[in-house]
């Protein structure tokens, strides 16, 4: 278990160097010269050259990759082009409310998501069945930002009854957080409608309702207890999905967390924020699922590691 | 649903019978459609996408970027869908249903083609990985895992960003960065397939490499593959509408069915019309292909004998 664990962080920190060069030659891509957008369109040329010594622009892209790697490891991902303050404070003013969101959309998206799985598969190819699939369907092909945008319009605008944007309390985060889960309650709503069935066709349900189990019973307490780990493990691979839906949904509703800050680092060219943000965001996934891949261990000893 | 598609009397079926005997394909035809009328509906649905796509210059009523002076009210808001502007008008008078006509085009088109490249390197990547296996898996596999552990859209949004806004360049940066999924599918089918008999006996009467692992191994993958696709298509077509939505999309004055919702946001409080027309459009072209795809799953499945 130890060396497997051991392992897996092994890969995990290969999966995250990967990242940071790609990031990293990504971000220098940048066609315009951001020593440039900082010091405005009429500065001299002398200027521009004086700050790109600052910044160390003027090194070979590998010599930059070093010392930026350098800084990282020392906990200093830069100072942001724009913002005029170290990324890693920007981070940690923004990173509580996306939390805070990306909890709440996984929430409701699991209260969403689990009642209408379990319709699905108790009245499997009945017209409920259909009907559920149907909506779940629906929920996948809209868009996060139309369903967003259309929440703030009936919700907030006409009826009145949430704030239509901005960063608050509970109250700024439901509608966000419901926007993503009816985009993506779906995926939970079909796994757990497949693990049910599976769980429903098996010989210890049959053993069950033998002895006089009530239906309740089977579905409750065997079904969906055995049916939902699949569907909860999934919420480890869904994090990198939640943290890119977040992205659209904090730009949509105004909402001041990490994805907006990301979003106005790209139109900006604030490079080291873009960096600072992916680094940061895809750190946290791949951290996340080393732990769901240990916590499966653990909780379904069927698993063994080799 | 399957009720909808049966005959419509038993009397003109048995009549059509005894004039034509049918040929055994028409009628597998008719049964294969019966038992999965998702395959049905949601083909329909593709279709009528693609004609409006294709001719979207036939089937408009104005120049999709003329700009009427009689389109605005006289204090500037937009038409509410009229006689001569059958979904009313956007902010700059110009005519909703020709630009939902010629927003298809951008959709399909960027669905299509990102989700080809990436089927392409995926596939590749695929079968390389699943049937050399050793070292060269191991490799793609973990840039498999880097791909799989970025927010996607915020990766897609940088190199977009980066690479400028353009309808080709969006399809560059989700083909290219988009193929993670495919080439996990992929090599596990590959994995399952290699070790079946005909592809072993083929090995053993020699037959070359490449006639192995396109003529033999690859059409055995092709059911996955083709659901895969279908239902990339689509979740590109959302992808699109989210980056113009963003503003890092298609340009203006190019309608875009995200970049109409974008701009209609600014004015929806008074012309709800504005988000109703591209969001169901994009619900439905995008549900399309979610059915088809399901559908096309359901199909390819041998273990579901009808």
């Amino acid at each position: 278990m130890i060396s497997y664990i051991i392992r897996r962080l092994g890969g995990a920190v290969i999966v995250l160097l990967g990242i940071s060069i790609i990031t990293f030659v990504i971000a220098f891509l940048v066609p315009a010269n951001p020593a440039r957008a900082i010091v405005g369109p009429h500065a001299p040329e002398a200027l521009v050259l004086q700050v790109d010594k600052q910044l160390g622009l003027d090194q070979p892209l590998p010599i930059r990759y070093v010392n930026y790697m350098n800084n990282l490891v020392h906990g200093n991902l830069g100072m942001s082009y724009v913002l005029d303050q170290p990324v890693t404070n920007l981070i940690e003013q923004r990173v509580g409310a996306t939390a805070q969101l990306a909890l709440a959309a996984w929430v409701l998206e699991l209260v969403i998501g689990i009642p209408l799985g379990i319709i699905s598969a108790v009245y499997d190819r009945k017209i409920i069945d259909h009907i559920a699939s149907l909506l779940a369907l629906i929920g996948i092909s809209l868009p996060v930002f139309f369903v967003g945008l259309e929440l703030m319009y009936w919700i907030g605008f006409r009826l009145n009854w949430l704030p239509v944007g901005g960063t608050g309390g509970f109250n700024y985060i439901i509608l966000p957080g419901l926007t993503y889960a009816i985009t993506g309650a779906a995926y939970y709503s079909r796994l757990l409608k497949a693990s049910m069935l599976d769980v429903l066709s098996s010989d210890y349900i049959r053993t069950a309702k033998a002895k006089g189990a009530s239906p309740a019973r089977v579905i409750f307490g065997h079904a969906l207890r055995n049916g939902i780990i699949p569907a909860l493990t999934y919420g480890g691979i869904d994090i990198a999905a939640l943290f890119g839906g977040v992205v659209v949904i904090e730009d949509v509703f105004g909402y001041s967390g990490l994805g907006q800050l990301a979003v106005q680092a790209i139109s900006n060219l604030d490079v080291p924020v873009i960096m600072g943000t992916v680094l940061f965001a895809t750190a946290f996934v791949v951290l996340v699922n080393v732990v769901v891949d240990v916590l499966y261990g653990i909780v379904d000893p069927r698993i063994t590691y080799s | 649903m399957a009720h909808m598609m049966a005959d419509s009397s038993p009397t003109t079926g048995l009549k059509q019978r005894l004039a034509h005997p049918p040929t055994k394909v028409r009628s597998k035809f008719v049964r294969v459609l019966r038992a999965y009328p998702l395959v049905f509906v949601g083909g329909l649905m593709v279709l009528a996408l693609i004609f409006v796509a294709v001719f979207a210059d036939k089937l408009a009523t104005f120049n999709p970027n003329f700009q009427f002076a009689n389109g605005l009210a006289p204090d500037g808001a937009p038409l509410a869908p009229n006689h001569t502007f059958i979904m009313g008008t956007d902010d700059l008078g110009r005519d909703v249903y020709s630009r939902l006509l010629f927003g298809a085009r951008v959709s399909l088109e960027v669905g299509v083609f990102a989700s080809l490249i990436s089927l392409f390197i995926g596939t590749t990547l695929g079968i390389i990985s699943g049937y050399y296996g050793g070292f060269v898996d191991s490799v793609i596999m973990r840039i498999t895992d880097i791909m799989l552990a970025f927010p996607f859209i915020l990766f897609v949004v940088a190199l977009v960003a980066v690479l400028s806004p353009s309808i080709s360049n969006i399809f560059i940066a989700i083909g290219v960065l988009g193929w993670a999924v495919t080439a996990r599918i992929v090599r596990a089918e590959v994995m399952k397939v290699k070790e079946f008999e005909y592809v072993q006996a083929a090995r053993a009467l020699g037959s070359r490499q490449w006639r192995i692992l396109f003529k033999i191994i690859l059409p055995n993958i092709m059911a996955p593959v083709i659901v895969l696709t279908t239902l990339a298509i689509g979740n590109n077509m959302l992808l699109e509408s989210t980056l113009s939505y963003l503003g890092i999309g298609v340009q203006p004055p190019t309608a875009s069915w995200g970049s109409m919702l974008s701009e209609g946001q600014q004015v929806f409080e008074y012309a709800p019309w504005l988000l109703y027309y591209p969001g169901l459009a994009l619900m439905l072209a995008v549900l399309g292909f979610n059915l088809l795809g399901d559908g096309l799953r359901e199909l390819f499945n041998p273990r579901r004998v009808r």
